[in-house]
């Protein structure tokens, strides 16, 4: 099956798109069939016999042209239920932000990633900041959002099986956000030309089970004990880690 | 024109031209078809020798493509570039406009040449220069523009993000500047003559379709190409001499060439499928023996289809980091436009219902576009639509969405107006076997590399990608781009019997009758090739364009300036 090429879904929201993506192909199909199948039939049945002659219609009253009207109606229909159903669907994805469990700030630069993260305190800029170059690690079941900007040109955060993109801008910062459902290294790729190196942009999101991600913040904050990374504030004097 | 002539014909007049006045220097409209003609095949060809190249490496990274060697990513980014560029910009344009445009508007009118001679050839004179400029700069230090045919900003406004590509972006702005303002010309002429210039009895409702089409992509283009013209310029003044339009670092907003350049961009897809599609419409008829279903209901539709191509362009940029409530607005008026194009595309399949096909090649291309541009038309839906655009942006979805729009108007389309024409613009018939070779190879070449596409982008490939091995997630899908490319290498090989058929054709192909295929239209109501100022005598139209098996008429076709009396008598 066609749809059978769409990589595993690993987000939240991700079987929501598919589910647009679904609706979309089934309906569009069976007109695109249906559509092909018509134009074949007719190729094959009206094909020129000796002495045969057209039909003269010519398609200008409305009774002839209600032929092609009512499939034009039926597109209305497909058409509208289609905005229907993706609109909740983008709003979801794009406008709505949920309370985020984790916020990162996330540069994009010829030719890479960086990931910013606030620490224990959930300051950025303080001394317990974080920063990681092309690995996102993120736990599952939280809400991570995502603040990205450019350094220079215009990139594009691009997961397939989160099924997240956002083009990253240089001079703004735009939100992103989701929310991770299934262990794992997903990787990341621009998918906005940004040079020559364009396709070897390449980043991770290493997703964990949140008692993976507990370790895995202790080792990065070892004097926060077992604090989320939001909480506590007590921590000021952690070392400032840089690249882990 | 009098019976018996007292003044030099204008066919002798012609004769009496040099060499270059006749042919290089030309006012006349269908010398200047035929050199916009040669000028788009030729390009057509440079176009598609780059897309051999860039995709030899898709299908087999690394490796040597033959006539070409390694391509290194800077190559690679250079050959995607120029082959979007030149395929819209250096191709499509020019024959579908230039070719198609200049040299049917004034026979199908009956008008005895172009509003502007002058202007014609001026306009045909500036692309010409365009293009020059623009395959210099293949040559020129730090070779072409690698920014992708959409020219993105800041890519493209700094040597600083590709370092090197000083020269190659500054022609390209140059060469594409030029290129719109050559197009502008022709819509101007276009307009002007399809206004003042119809023959006695032509109303606007007997004009042929094509003509509608091509006055229905002029407007589109005169209207939409200003800002991006605006862009053009202060993106090179940003180059040249640092004022940072465009750039965020001195307080601009990156977006703003993305809205400049597609407020274009959409109107432009259509100033180069409505013309296709035109031209689709010509040939179904013909071939069919039958009225064009629903004429009126067609030229709507494209008025329609137009006036909503303003009002789309951000689907293009859903996930730009434009403002997200734009999106559904947007999208809602995206999916509208399959309103019009449905009314268009099934009133040309109603158009086949109970006719008599014959399947000469002009009418192969004409289905073979149909068929495809469906396909085009459906898969632009999720597309369209924002949430599912989230996951099929920028991915080779697209790619295969856009040529399946593009080329089965502008390409397949385009040679079936060729074929169809020919005989007219030559004065000789194509030779019918080469040419069904052609459409084979081209039709099933073409759709086996783009529904490999289709599922290149449903996978998760992103486009623009020199080695697709990077990603994990790529791997599986990397056979798809090994079939892409060999159905490539098949539409690359079937363009030899075409290219030997065009050029044996003109020179040794059997002598064409005034009207061959038996078709209304003025243009096949004068001789073959038409003589200079084109009519003997102006015609004079009585009837709509498509009366094919009018009841009661013993031919099956009824010329657009027969008497309608005269017609009566003789059956």
């Amino acid at each position: 099956m066609i749809l059978g090429w769409l990589p595993a879904d690993v987000s939240t929201f991700g079987p929501s798109i598919d589910a647009v993506i679904r609706l979309i192909f089934y309906v569009v199909g069976t007109a695109f069939i249906l559509a092909e199948g018509t134009l074949l039939v007719f190729v094959i049945l009206y094909r020129r016999r000796e002495g045969g002659r057209a039909a003269f219609v010519r398609g200008d009253s409305l009774r002839q042209f209600a032929w092609v009207l009512a499939p034009v109606i039926i597109v209305i229909c497909f058409d509208v239920a289609i905005d229907a159903r993706a609109k909740p669907v983008w709003d979801l994805v794009k406008l709505q932000s949920p309370a985020p469990g984790l916020t990162v700030k996330l540069e994009a630069f010829q030719y890479g990633w960086l990931f910013r993260y606030p620490g224990p305190d959930g300051q950025f800029g303080t001394r317990d900041e974080l920063v990681q170059t092309t690995t996102l690690t993120v736990p599952t079941g939280q809400v991570v959002r995502l603040l990205m900007t450019s350094k220079d040109v215009i990139h594009s955060f691009y997961v397939p099986q989160l099924r997240l993109k956002q083009d990253v801008i240089p001079g703004r910062e735009i939100p992103a956000w989701f929310e991770a459902t299934v262990p794992g290294k997903y990787e990341i790729g621009c998918s906005q030309l940004c040079g020559v190196s364009h396709f070897a942009m390449k980043g991770i999101v290493r997703v964990l089970t949140p008692a993976e991600y507990q370790q895995w913040v202790s080792q990065k904050w070892p004097k926060s004990g077992a604090g989320a990374a939001k909480s506590a504030s007590s921590v000021r004097s952690s070392a400032h880690a840089a690249e882990g | 024109m009098a019976e018996t002539r007292s003044e030099p014909a204008p066919a002798e007049a012609h004769e009496q031209m040099g060499f270059w006045q006749q042919y290089i220097f030309s006012v006349d409209h269908k010398i200047i078809a035929r050199q916009y003609l040669f000028l788009g095949l030729f390009m057509g060809y440079v176009g598609v020798f780059l897309s051999y190249v860039f995709r030899w490496q898709l299908a087999w990274p690394g490796t040597a493509a033959p006539l070409w060697g390694k391509v290194t990513p800077s190559q690679y980014y250079e050959l995607v570039t120029m082959h979007g560029t030149i395929m819209v910009f250096f191709v499509a344009m020019p024959v579908l406009l230039g070719a198609f445009g200049n040299f049917l508007i004034p026979l199908m009118i009956g008008a005895r040449d172009m509003a502007f001679p002058r202007l014609n050839m001026a306009s045909f004179w500036t692309i010409f220069v365009g293009t020059v400029l623009l395959l210099i700069s293949f040559f020129v230090p730090g070779g072409a523009s690698r920014a992708g045919w959409t020219q993105y900003v800041p890519l493209s406004d700094s040597t600083l993000y590709l370092p090197g590509n000083y020269w190659g972006g500054n022609l390209w702005l140059l060469a594409v500047a030029i290129d719109f303002a050559s197009v502008l010309m022709g819509g101007i002429n276009f307009l002007t003559t399809a206004i003042a210039m119809r023959a006695p009895g032509m109303t606007v409702w007997r004009m042929p379709l094509l003509v509608w089409m091509e006055l229905v992509a002029s407007v589109l283009f005169m209207l939409s190409v200003g800002p991006l013209i605006a862009g053009v310029v202060m993106l090179l003044f940003d180059r040249i001499v640092g004022t940072g339009f465009f750039l965020p670092q001195r307080g601009a907003d990156p977006l703003l060439w993305q809205h400049l350049f597609w407020f274009f961009g959409h109107p432009e897809v259509y100033v180069v499928a409505v013309p296709g599609l035109g031209i689709v419409m010509e040939i179904l008829p013909v071939f069919s023996r039958k009225p064009i279903f629903g004429y009126r209901a067609i030229v709507w539709s494209a008025l329609v289809a137009g006036t909503l191509s303003f009002i789309v362009w951000a689907h293009h940029m859903f996930v730009s980091g434009m403002n997200p409530n734009l999106a559904a607005p947007f999208s809602a008026t995206t999916i509208a436009i399959s309103v019009p194009f449905a009314v268009m595309l099934f009133a040309l399949i109603a158009t086949l219902w109970r006719a008599q096909i014959t399947f000469a090649t002009p009418m192969l291309f004409a289905l073979g576009a149909l068929a495809n541009f469906l396909l085009g038309g459906v898969t632009g839906i999720p597309l369209g639509t924002d949430a599912s655009d989230i996951y099929l942006h920028d991915s080779y979805f697209v790619i295969a969405h856009f040529h399946n729009t593009l080329v089965p108007t502008a390409v397949i389309g385009g040679f079936g107006g060729i074929y169809y024409w020919f005989p007219k613009m030559f004065g000789r018939m194509m030779n019918e076997t080469l040419g069904k070779l052609h459409f084979i190879f081209t039709w099933v070449g073409f759709n086996l590399i783009f529904i490999p596409l289709f599922l290149i982008g449903l996978g998760g490939g992103q486009r623009r990608i020199y080695q697709a091995s990077v990603y994990t997630y790529y791997k599986p899908l990397q056979p798809l781009h090994v079939i892409a490319t060999i159905g490539l290498l098949i539409l690359i090989i079937g363009q030899l019997p075409f290219i030997v058929n065009f050029l044996v054709s003109m020179f040794r192909g059997q002598q064409a009758e005034a009207n061959p295929w038996h078709a209304n239209t003025l243009e096949w109501m004068t001789d073959s090739p038409p003589p200079h100022e084109n009519f003997h005598t102006i015609p004079v139209v009585t009837r709509g364009p498509y009366d094919y098996s009018v009841p009661g008429m013993e031919r099956d076709w009824a010329p657009q300036n027969e008497e309608l009396m005269a017609a009566a008598a003789r059956n």
